[in-house]
């Protein structure tokens, strides 16, 4: 028999968990394509791991080497084009990020991906010379991870202003701010001392007060702003706009369906 | 010489209404207006709906303006985000007085499903907001709704700006504060 537990609160916990489940992985295949041997035969020794997942060449390399891997891809290999570029964090887990690089040959209609480890601190070498994506990936990375770029041409935050702290796509930084992110646009617009006077940001997506009249009001029963409805509110009717010259409240003494 | 009564109180078939100076002003006020073309996201393209020929702003007087200054009305139409709000704000310092403010749909009203350290939890944290209109998006007829709120509550104001209350930002603390 199952062991009982409170049911009261199962959206806060797994009510059945698998205890031999095993989080299915992409397989991983030997690099048996003709077209992918000849790029790994290129690389040579910058190589340190490669496999095929879903057709796609993975290549691991030392993240010293990636101007020198990149370029060898694009000109001795054909791929031209460098569609993606950004980082993982696996900081908790291992001390570095992920770095990774998608590349596409258009030609040959295949892609390799370029993947290396980049210690935390570390900065990694630019390759806009090589391909011009790489400008606002590299700034993009920098943005939200912080990895430094050597030689980019203009390394500056892309999504967040300028003045932002903090690196967001960072497992550590809170979904929903540290207090420079939720103070922020108080501090830059009213300044600190306004803090007090506009209060926290409020958090709880489901917060309604039925009596709150600064905040809700409901459609066909509006009221003031502010006013107290404790007491319940009175239907208001639609009212057409008493204006100084027409007046719309006035009925009209004839209709057409009359004349008829 | 003949003797008419004449009852001035009643325009009696001449071409003459009393009124007074509040009604007039607010009359004309609330019937022109200008609302700055200001979209942010997706609520702007039902914005853009509402003033188009289907649902048509025109014949209620709101003309979209491209310039701040010609506005009286900023709908701020979507998501701010925390990296804009300064400009929004910038945009609200240029609009000329007497001026209002619509905040369209859930992202502006309260942040709405953007729940993150990007986007600003409701733009009544920068702008005093006069009408917060519900829905994502909310359709063009809830827009002229809100815009018919707005009529009647300058309607209601006096003609002098400076006797009306703007929206006061209480805190916890019960301090208040005027954001002008």
């Amino acid at each position: 028999m199952r062991k009982y537990v409170p049911k009261d609160n199962v959206q806060k916990k797994a009510y059945y968990t698998d205890r031999f489940h095993v989080v299915p992985r992409v397989p991983r295949e030997e690099v048996i394509d003709t077209h992918f041997e000849a790029v790994v035969f290129n690389l040579g020794e910058y190589v340190k791991d490669a496999y095929i997942e879903i057709g796609q060449l993975v290549v691991h390399i030392e993240a010293t080497k990636n101007f020198s891997v990149l370029k060898l891809l694009k000109e001795q290999c054909g791929y031209l084009q460098c569609s993606e570029q950004s980082a993982v964090d696996y900081l908790a887990k291992d001390g570095e990020f992920e770095l990774f690089w998608q590349l596409l040959n258009v030609n040959e209609a295949k892609r390799v991906r370029v993947v290396c480890r980049l210690a935390n601190g570390a900065a990694i070498e630019s390759i806009e010379p090589l391909f011009k994506s790489a400008n606002f990936a590299e700034r993009e990375m920098f943005d939200m991870f912080g990895i430094k770029v050597n030689n980019h041409p203009f390394l500056k935050r892309i999504l967040m202003p300028d003045d932002w702290e903090g690196h967001p796509l960072l497992k550590t930084y809170p979904l929903f701010g540290d207090e420079f992110a939720s103070w922020y646009e108080v501090d830059k617009i009213f300044g600190k001392e306004y803090r007090d006077i506009i209060g926290p940001e409020n958090r709880d997506p489901a917060k309604v007060d039925r009596h709150d009249t600064k905040r809700f009001s409901r459609v066909g029963y509006e009221v003031p702003f502010g006013a107290d409805i404790s007491e319940g509110e009175t239907e208001r009717k639609i009212e057409y706009s008493e204006t100084v010259l027409v007046n719309y409240n006035k009925k009209a003494s004839k209709t057409l369906d009359e004349r008829r | 010489m003949a003797q008419h009564q004449v009852n001035y109180a009643s325009s009696a078939g001449l071409p003459i209404a009393l009124t007074s100076v509040d009604k007039l002003v607010n009359w004309g006020r609330s019937n022109s207006l200008w609302p700055l073309t200001y979209g942010l996201a997706c609520c702007a393209i039902e914005m853009m709906a509402s003033g188009a020929s289907r649902y048509d702003f025109d014949r209620m007087g709101t003309i979209f303006r491209a310039s701040p200054r010609q506005a009286d009305v900023m709908i701020l139409a979507g998501t701010l985000s925390k990296k804009h709000a300064e400009f929004a704000r910038r945009l609200y310092d240029q609009m000329t007085e007497p001026k209002w403010v619509i905040s369209m749909g859930s992202c502006a009203n309260t942040g709405g499903m953007f729940n993150t350290y990007a986007t600003v939890q409701g733009v009544d944290r920068i702008i005093p907001v006069d009408i917060y209109l519900p829905g994502c998006a909310p359709r063009p007829e809830t827009l002229q709704y809100a815009m018919m709120m707005l009529q009647k509550k300058i309607r209601r104001e006096s003609a002098d700006m400076k006797k009306n209350t703007k929206q006061d930002l209480t805190t916890q603390t019960g301090k208040r504060a005027r954001l002008i």
